[in-house]
């Protein structure tokens, strides 16, 4: 083990989607630029699309639909609270982002006229553009990094942003999960684009791996940049996902829908309007999974023969291409069953609900020099082409950041204590295994934070999560793999505080199932339509703070608010 | 207090006739995001050395030879 000191103007954190975009982007908008992605994984394979990705599900493509009308849709299916020029941001480089990929050579669907074929799964409009060939997506975004002269290191660990004496990020330090040599990395700037923390809940499975996010995504980024001072946005906003029992992947009504399929109960009926993940979606789904007319299935078995082929060679091949064989091994068939589904273990994701690192339309932390994007920052709904698009402005925006500022001054005492906390499993030769304080800050998460929220269950959790720091005090590795779970470990639960204590500082019931605060069941838009800002006090404790919410500049009138609420299918359409 | 070891059935299987690993081939270990795998100092061949898997398949997909093949764990099957 030896300590290992580099520097660099700008340090990528995570190579999986906004990552490789980010670096590439901040190189091309100033070749002279140092820029480093470090990764824990391999940036060939690593991050939520590893083996890529079947569509684009948020595609705002002139001719579909307009950034006006994305913004609105987002706004009504996030509950209004978003900011919406983040959004704005967003939704106005998607098409050039689209256009991007495509000259890069990632395939869309078109039609017979050359347009992309977009198709409508959204409440409203219409933003799904599908990718048969999209697990070519991880070796595209390489080339690019190549051709951009990126430098790129993998299997090192990042564990905490080092912050100077104005509160700016003057480096990050991690280690090497094969060797555990020590990285301190004086940057001027960050970008984290570590994920989603798909590790805080327990599958439903107990496998501590089978869970819906790619594992490597356990909140390292949302621990960080906690550490490092920034807020933190609406992280009681959960993530809770419609998917294959036991499985645990996505069935996927987003690209059955279009073709017909569609989200049915035990009696084979449609009972929700529409198949994108709300949190009143989830709120449906929940109810008919847990009332009589449970458990839930994806409806494929009405559909034709070639059809059903169409929908096995893209999920088949994509995303979650295993989906084939689990399918095998229990004997379902598309054609003659419906797919059992269940709901997914809590998480933060901005990809897929609202909650992550509070960024502004630059794609800005409230640390100076550190920004996030994708699945770890919190701009809503924001998908897999949301991740490339704030990849770019993190990219860019810290590049130029980079250009006014220089080299900051480390604390060689916050070096000191971040490579004794890193080290310190390795130290010990007996106490708990990272497994085990893992698995149990899990398996609390579930019992306790998994909605309903209750207040009296909420607190209990807190008390638990306390005894469970200090037993991991205690943790032992007795090697640099076994340290990764360790720190790990760490990450889940600092996320799993974060999510009880943001939960219970919203006193209302918001987004669905999301936020079902059974103490608090009704919206009260009069104390709480505004963001909750989780931060680190003076004291180190957790805090909590409202946050306006900011001028909408797509206006959404009366009408069109509450569509989002009017999901569940009338029982005289059901009829007609 | 002493530390137990469980034994448990892997879902990554590699087939050794296939394997390259000798001829320094590493790349279903250099794939995995889980870094789950390793090459056996005494064999020379690819295993999966922790019980992590995602069954994500790039080790399957990118081995050269054929030689990795992923079942869904056991739990889940």
């Amino acid at each position: 083990m030896k300590r290992i000191d580099l520097e660099f103007d700008l340090v990528v954190i995570g190579g999986g989607t906004g990552g490789p975009m980010a670096a590439v982007k901040a190189k091309e908008k100033n070749p002279k630029l140092r820029v480093l992605l470090v990764d824990k994984a391999n940036v060939k394979r690593s991050g939520a699309i590893s083996m890529g990705m079947d569509g684009l599900n948020n595609a705002v493509i002139p001719g579909h639909a307009t950034p006006e009308q994305y913004v609105k849709e987002i706004t009504i299916a996030n509950d209004g609270i978003v900011d919406q020029e983040a959004v704005m941001a967003y939704a106005a480089n998607s098409f050039d982002m689209i256009n991007q990929l495509d000259q890069w050579g990632v395939k869309f669907e078109k039609d017979e006229t050359g347009d992309y074929a977009v198709r409508k799964v959204h409440h409203l409009g219409s933003y799904v553009l599908p990718m048969p060939e999209g697990h070519h997506m991880k070796k595209i975004l390489y080339r690019q990094l190549k051709k951009a002269r990126v430098e790129v290191t993998n299997r090192v660990v990042v564990t905490r942003v080092l912050t100077g004496a104005d509160g700016e990020v003057v480096a990050v330090m991690g280690f090497d999960c094969r060797t555990a040599d020590t990285y301190v990395i004086r940057t001027k700037a960050a970008v984290l684009c570590t994920g989603a923390a798909g590790r805080i809940g327990l599958p439903a499975s107990g496998y501590l791996m089978g869970t819906y996010e790619n594992p490597t995504n356990c909140g390292d980024g949302h621990a960080m940049a906690y550490h490092a001072g920034a807020d933190l946005a609406n992280l009681e906003c959960f993530q809770i996902n419609p998917l294959i029992k036991d499985y645990n992947g996505p069935a996927c009504a987003y690209v059955t829908g279009p073709f017909g399929g569609f989200t049915a109960n035990s009696k084979g009926e449609r009972f929700i309007e529409c198949d994108y993940w709300s949190g009143q979606m989830m709120m449906e789904f929940y109810n008919e999974l847990e009332g009589g007319n449970g458990p839930v299935f994806l409806k494929l078995d009405h559909l034709a023969e070639e059809t059903i082929q169409e929908i096995e060679t893209i999920l088949h091949t994509n995303e979650r291409p295993s989906r084939g064989r689990f399918h095998e091994k229990r004997g379902n068939d598309y054609r003659k069953q419906m797919v059992e589904m269940h709901i997914s273990e809590i998480g933060f994701c901005s990809g897929h609900s609202a909650s992550g690192i509070h960024t502004n339309a630059m794609g800005e932390t409230s640390v100076p020099g550190l920004y996030a994007a994708g699945d770890c920052a919190s701009v809503p709904h924001n998908y897999m082409l949301g991740a490339f698009v704030y990849g770019r402005l993190c990219g860019e925006n810290a590049a130029a950041y980079c250009a006014g500022h220089g080299q900051g001054v480390i604390d060689a005492g916050d070096v000191a204590a971040e490579e004794r906390r890193i080290l310190a499993p390795l130290g010990r030769t007996d106490g708990l295994t990272p497994y085990q304080i893992e698995y149990k800050t899990r398996r609390l998460v579930n019992d306790y934070l998994q909605p309903p929220k209750i207040t009296r269950k909420y607190e209990i959790a807190l008390r638990r999560f306390d005894e469970i720091r200090e037993d991991a005090e205690s943790m032992f590795a007795a090697n640099p793999h076994e340290l990764m779970r360790a720190m790990e470990a760490h990450s889940i639960l600092d996320c799993a505080e974060m999510a009880a204590r943001a939960s219970m500082f919203r006193t209302e019931s918001r987004w669905g199932l999301y936020h079902y605060f059974l103490d608090h069941p009704e919206r009260d838009d009069e104390n709480w339509f505004c963001h909750s800002l989780l931060s680190k006090s003076a004291e180190g404790r957790m805090q909590m703070r409202k946050k306006a919410i900011e001028p909408y500049i797509v206006p959404i009138d009366e009408e069109e608010r509450s569509a989002y609420q009017r999901l569940r299918v009338a029982h005289n359409a059901e009829a007609a | 207090m002493t530390i137990a070891t469980t034994q448990t059935q892997v879902p990554v299987n590699v087939d050794n006739d296939k394997c390259i690993a000798e001829k320094g081939c590493t790349v279903c270990v250099d794939v995995c995001p889980l870094d789950v795998l390793a090459i056996d100092m005494l064999t020379k061949k690819a295993f999966m050395k922790f019980d992590e898997c995602w069954y994500c398949l790039p080790c399957e997909t990118d081995c050269p030879t054929g030689a990795v093949s992923v079942s869904i764990p056991y739990l889940l099957r």
